[in-house]
């Protein structure tokens, strides 16, 4: 496998044909790691919508789709092709380019944030030495989606939808990256790979369990999923900031969302579980991308898990644990991460 | 103090949290319930009330005398009875006997009401109708409707019998 891996890097120019516009190669080949990046990430978002609806349908012992195939395999293609199908509605009085904008706003930042993650020590699109950097800037992007879907669609329902979904994930981004400063402490390194490194001995989930508590209550919330789903809060606001979204661009709000729960499921277990590192050492003859893809899969579990149990919170909850609960929590777990670190002499 | 000490530990424990997504993950390997409806049915009791037929004896003919004591008892006011107008002292006969499926709402009390079994509910809950008109039953589709439920009909009643 890593054989391969390395032969197709050094060579993967090469591969191609003889280098008489090395600069074109080098787009191309960019252009080709993108693909099969992005592919297998949209592969996992379809089938991820077809487990969210199976795991829950089980939890309420139900069956859940199974007529799209054998055991519902297809029921994602049957969703596609329905969406792909159905007409584009465009409000009346709606601003036609920023309606249109905003569905793609809320998909690339999702999928942008893809370059920099992990699967293995060589598998990267981007190594960035300031890969969590880099994340929490585009991360924060994706509320501009929202906001100007809400805006743009005339409807008081998405207005009041987006409005509370910015606040939210504005709120929530602060608990996230503070939550991610004492990691960046710990492993002394904003590049994912060096963080994963770094938890070589022990993963960071033991020394900083109360901050991977709250960075997926966060994520949770900062992804607008239940119980913190009180964009779309279907009983008040119809479906919230896509509530005049159809077809396609409808479909692109859900792939950034669950491309999103993806990615953050897989930056969690990158930055507290270990990453590919297997749990205990004489496990390492399974190679790392199915221990990271383990561990991503039980997080994205623990999502519609969470899904299938909990209420949705009333907005001014959502704020007063935001604010006032999970900020002064992690603040003070990075001052009594700095003072283990100066304690102990790491630093 | 030790319990609101205990309140404060239980709350960053998430204990109430974990409670509830424990009997999720329990109610998670629990077989399904689901009842795959057109392929499996659910059981149903002898005295299930759904669509309305109108026995017949052995010989084929009309069970119903013209009483109208459905017709009198029928709250929604959905039964019309024509007597027919040969009708003897011996042998009365009914020239009508329509009911409107759009009024009707299957209480079952014209079988309460029915001193000769005539009028029945009988296990079929599957039929509709595109038009209003299609709703009110005759006199022609009740008996066709018993000629079809037949069996399952007459096994209800019997089943039933001892209770009423």
């Amino acid at each position: 496998m890593n054989e391969l891996h390395q032969f197709i890097q050094s060579h993967g120019l090469a591969l191609l044909g003889p280098q008489w516009w090395p600069m074109a190669w080098t787009l191309l080949w960019t252009l080709i790691k993108i693909i099969l990046l992005i592919t297998p990430v949209m592969i996992c978002v379809s089938y991820y919508t077809l487990a969210e609806r199976k795991i829950i349908g089980a939890m309420q012992v139900r069956i859940g789709p199974n007529r799209a195939g054998f055991f519902g395999v297809l029921q994602p293609f049957a969703d596609a092709i329905k969406l792909f199908c159905k007409e584009t509605i465009i409000p009346q009085g709606s601003k036609k380019a920023v309606f249109f904008l905003a569905p793609s706003l809320t998909l690339v930042p999702a999928l942008l944030m893809w370059a920099v993650v992990p699967f293995s020590p060589e598998l990267i699109l981007a190594d960035v030495n300031v890969g969590i950097l880099y994340v929490l800037s585009i991360s924060s992007l994706g509320v501009y989606g929202v906001l100007m879907s809400g805006w743009s669609s005339n409807s008081r329902y998405a207005f009041l939808g987006s409005m509370r979904s910015a606040g939210q994930m504005i709120s929530y981004e602060v608990a996230m990256g503070f939550t991610i400063i004492p990691v960046v402490m710990l492993s002394g390194s904003l590049s994912l790979k060096d963080i994963v490194a770094s938890q070589q001995g022990v993963w960071n989930v033991i020394p900083l369990l109360p901050m991977f508590v709250i960075y997926f209550i966060s994520v949770v919330a900062e992804t607008n999923r239940s119980p913190f789903d009180l964009p779309e809060a279907e009983a008040e606001l119809v479906a919230g900031y896509f509530t005049d979204y159809s077809a396609m661009s409808f479909g692109l709000f859900f792939l950034g969302e669950y491309a999103n729960m993806i990615l953050v499921s897989f930056l969690g277990s990158l930055m507290f579980l270990g990453g590919w590192l297997p749990p205990l050492g004489f496990l390492g003859f399974i190679p790392g991308i199915i221990w990271l893809s383990l561990k991503a899969g039980f997080l994205m579990f623990v999502f519609l898990w969470i899904r299938a149990t909990f209420p949705r919170y009333r907005y001014d909850q959502l704020m007063r644990l935001g604010w006032k609960v999970f900020l002064p929590i992690s603040l003070s777990w990075i001052f009594l991460t700095g003072l283990g670190l100066h304690l102990f002499g790491k630093v | 103090m030790s319990v609101r000490l205990k309140e404060w530990v239980d709350i960053f424990a998430l204990k109430e949290l974990a409670a509830g997504m424990a009997v999720t993950l329990r109610y998670f390997f629990k077989p399904n319930i689901t009842v795959q409806y057109p392929e499996e049915r659910t059981p149903l009791s002898p005295r299930f009330r759904g669509e309305h037929a109108l026995r017949r004896d052995e010989q084929g003919r009309e069970l119903c005398v013209a009483c109208k004591l459905c017709e009198a008892i029928c709250p929604a006011q959905a039964i019309f009875i024509t007597i027919d107008p040969a009708s003897t002292a011996e042998k009365r006969l009914t020239k009508a006997y329509d009911i409107d499926n759009a009024k009707c709402i299957y209480c079952g009390f014209c079988q309460e009401a029915c001193p000769v079994d005539a009028i029945v509910l009988g296990p079929n809950f599957e039929f509709y109708s595109e038009t209003r008109d299609g709703l009110v039953y005759d006199k022609q589709k009740l008996l066709s409707n018993y000629d079809r439920w037949k069996v399952q009909i007459d096994a209800n009643l019997a089943q039933d019998a001892p209770y009423r």
